[in-house]
């Protein structure tokens, strides 16, 4: 057959059961002690540099890094299990999770040594907050536009220009960034492109926050005057960035954080139904469940074969495709569902402010991290169709 | 494409003798004993029936795989429902007979009743196959709780109906019928382990009738040209086709689940429930979703009788009926999740 996908049975082993097991018990101690409230998921945006910290000492970031750089060289099915158990909690990952995902994978990968024994084992440690710098106001899908400028200079590069839609920024300790460092080249419009280390700390770097419209400041503009970053900044191959952020973002496609972003109105769902539901309340649960069933399932047999080594590209943006959508759907399903519901039922308030938020926050979920067009332009490359 | 020899032997003997194009154009319905023998000669009918008793014995994980090869090729003959039949005969220890079978019932809703006298009563509808078969399993209750028995297909009133592809689904009314044989089931097999049998089955046709019609919709693509290029070439359509993808991959990765989990289970019990419920829940949303897209793909050629579309999109609608449509497993998943409660939901899917 011409267009086969592979979706390998992968379950996960018993030893990622005893640490989920561990996780979920020290996600209990933390809402026990009031770091976070799981019925609440604006607190999502919230920083908590002592959650980070904890979950650092428990060595859940880096799981998968060598012990070298402060890893623990677990497996990646472990890491999914503590990113699954973790979303599902809403607990505050804000500060770590982007450095945990892609971030230190890069640096791993590219950075030099001084460099990664500074800041990987701090990322370990739950220490340091990272933001990813590729959008810019006329460069979203079209990565390839990015004009911020990186000028060579003694011992370095200059940067102008301006990055947009940076979540994070306004916290994080260090920014990865793509900066043009020559124009394309005619043959090739994806040349030209460099990848950078940037501390956000250095001079001529100014965070101003963008209200979205669940009313959170999660991403900002970033304006670069001047900034002078040292050659050891610049990641991987000058002017051949693009290779490196395709492969960066081929991780960021599958995981559970791709599907489970407003999973918390199912539950609240089934919670004000109540254990006796109508036909049309347990129609819509039931289908619900089944719909979130299969994606896990497809979204751990992902992990499976990354884990073995294997490149499922399009099966990875299928996840993410698939899952996005249903994140989106989710909300305004379940507020048809509750349509019957009794409102003076004790809890329909929780219900209620949950759905409101997560129906503000459903828009961004198909745009975040590539849009479900430029995803599916992905899906039909690796179908052979272009 | 398949791993196992069960399956590959299927794969061959579909791709020899169960040619979509060359079925579609036959002139009668003689390919199909071809088929069935050649099927026979090979045990897969009876893939689920111990060695001694004239079954191949093959593991539930190897005829798992030939429904998703049959489901593939869209196979419009009896094989999945005697294999089903035979795994169920064997549940109580009897003996399959060789030729065609089918089960009953095939909807949760249809009951049989054993009576004193060991005779069976009921009505089932959505038979599949029945008006095509010799012998009809099926499990019925009676004072001592459940029973499984062979049947004539001869000795029951067949009224004939068709599915959505055309394939026979037929009422069958047992009317004090005698069966051939008749034991208890043992502890733990009821009506809604054949249901659950059947819905995986079931899932895994649909889900392998799905790949075949992305498959053959991605060459469509490639082959089609308007407007002077490729109709692959235009975004609208790469997007849809992405889409449907999504859904093959939904479709194929939750059956294969449920498939999974029966076959290293050692009883039908609360995390099968949820898979396979699931799996046909999700495999149904997708046949609907996924046969739009093909014919749509497609144009009108699609639409034609000469055009091999069609024994793939109308069988995996028509599957969605068989062992539980959509709307009664999903009934059934809710009610099961909202009696646990809000706070055991992640927990169960986790546990999967
Ligand atoms: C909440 C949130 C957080 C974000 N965080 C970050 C971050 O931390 N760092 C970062 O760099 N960026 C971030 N982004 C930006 C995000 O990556 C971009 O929004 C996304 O890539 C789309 O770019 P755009 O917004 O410029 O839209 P455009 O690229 O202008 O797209 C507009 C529309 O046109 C469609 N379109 C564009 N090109 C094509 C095409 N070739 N074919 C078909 N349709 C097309 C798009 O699919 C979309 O529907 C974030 C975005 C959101 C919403």
């Amino acid at each position: 057959m011409t267009a086969a996908l592979r979706f390998d049975q992968i379950r996960l082993p018993e030893k990622c059961e005893t640490l989920r097991r561990e996780v979920r018990a020290f996600l209990a101690e933390e809402i026990a002690a009031g770091t976070f409230n799981p019925h609440e998921p604006q607190r999502e945006d919230s920083d908590i540099p002592e959650f980070s910290h904890r979950v650092g000492q428990r060595g859940w970031i880096g799981m998968t890094w060598p012990k070298k750089y402060g890893g623990h060289e677990r497996t990646f099915l472990e890491r999914y299990v503590v990113t699954e158990e973790m979303r599902v909690a809403n607990a505050p990952t804000r500060r770590f999770f982007v450095a945990d995902r892609q971030s230190g994978p890069v640096l791993l990968r590219y950075a030099n040594e001084r460099i990664k024994m500074d800041i990987l084992p701090r990322i370990c440690r739950g220490e340091v907050c990272f933001a990813i710098g590729m959008s810019e106001p006329n460069s979203g899908s079209d990565l390839f536009a990015a004009k911020t400028k990186a000028t060579k200079t003694d011992g370095g590069w200059l940067i102008n220009g301006t990055k947009i839609w940076t979540t994070s920024a306004h916290i994080a300790d260090y920014m990865l960034a793509i900066f043009r460092t020559s124009q394309p080249t005619k043959e090739n419009r994806r040349h030209g492109l460099t990848q950078f280390l940037v501390d956000m700390k250095t001079p001529g770097i100014t965070v101003n926050p963008i209200a979205q419209i669940s009313g959170l400041k999660e991403f900002n503009e970033v304006v670069f005057e001047d900034v002078f970053l040292p050659d050891d900044h610049a990641l991987g191959e000058i002017d051949g960035a693009w290779k490196q952020a395709t492969s960066e973002l081929a991780y960021e496609r599958s995981g559970p954080e791709r599907f489970l972003e407003t999973y918390y109105v199912l539950t609240e769902l089934v919670r004000a139904l109540g254990p006796n539901p109508d036909v049309r309340g347990a129609e819509g649960i039931g289908r619900l469940v089944a719909q979130l069933h299969a994606m896990r399932r497809m979204s751990v047999s992902v992990a499976g074969m990354l884990h073995a080594g294997k490149e499922p590209v399009v099966e990875a943006a299928i996840v993410k495709d698939v899952g996005t959508i249903w994140e989106q759907q989710l909300p305004h399903r379940v507020r048809d569902l509750a349509a019957f519901i009794d409102t003076d039922a004790s809890n329909h308030h929780t219900l209620e402010e949950q759905l409101a938020f997560a129906i503000k926050i459903a828009p961004k979920l198909t745009i975040q991290g590539g849009t479900t067009e430029v995803l599916r332009g992905i899906i039909a490359r690796g179908l052979g169709l272009r | 494409m398949t791993d196992n020899i069960v399956a590959e032997t299927a794969e061959r003997i579909f791709t020899d003798l169960a040619d979509a194009q060359s079925i579609n154009s036959a002139a009668n319905d003689g390919w199909k004993s071809t088929l069935w023998t050649a099927l026979s000669d090979a045990g897969l009918p009876l893939s689920w029936v111990p060695e001694d008793c004239n079954g191949a014995g093959v593991s539930l994980a190897d005829g798992f795989s030939v429904a998703g090869s049959a489901g593939r090729f869209a196979v419009s003959i009896p094989l999945v429902e005697t294999m089903l039949a035979g795994w169920l005969l064997s549940q109580a220890g009897l003996p399959s007979p060789s030729g065609k079978m089918t089960v009953a019932p095939a909807r949760p809703q249809d009951r049989m009743t054993v009576n004193a006298d060991g005779t069976v009563s009921g009505r089932a509808r959505g038979i599949p196959f029945a008006s095509d078969v010799e012998y009809i399993a099926v499990i019925a209750s009676g004072a001592q709780g459940s029973m499984i028995a062979l049947v004539e297909a001869a000795s029951c009133r067949i009224e004939a109906g068709e599915n959505l592809g055309n394939d026979a689904s037929d009422t069958v009314t047992f009317n004090n019928v005698k069966p051939v044989s008749i034991k208890p089931a043992p502890a733990g097999t009821r009506p809604t382990s054949l249901m659950l049998m059947g819905a995986t089955l079931r899932s895994l046709q649909i889900a392998g009738a799905l790949e075949t019609m992305l498959d053959i919709t991605v060459r469509y693509a490639n082959e089609r040209v308007a407007f002077e290029k490729q109709i692959s070439k235009f975004q609208a359509v790469q997007h849809n086709l992405a889409k449907l993808a999504g859904e093959v991959a939904v479709a194929v990765s939750a059956a294969g689940s449920a498939a999974d989990s029966v076959a290293d289970s050692t009883s039908f019990d609360d995390g099968v429930f949820l898979e396979v419920a699931a799996a046909k829940i999700r495999c149904a949303e997708a046949a609907e979703k996924s046969a739009a897209i093909a014919h749509q793909v497609h144009g009108a050629i699609g639409f034609s009788m000469e055009h091999i579309l069609h024994r793939y999109t109308l069988r995996a609608l028509a599957w969605r009926d068989d062992f539980g449509q959509e709307s009664y497993w999903a009934t059934e998943l809710g009610k099961f999740v909202a009696a646990r409660g809000a706070d055991e939901l992640w927990p169960l899917v986790a546990s999967r």
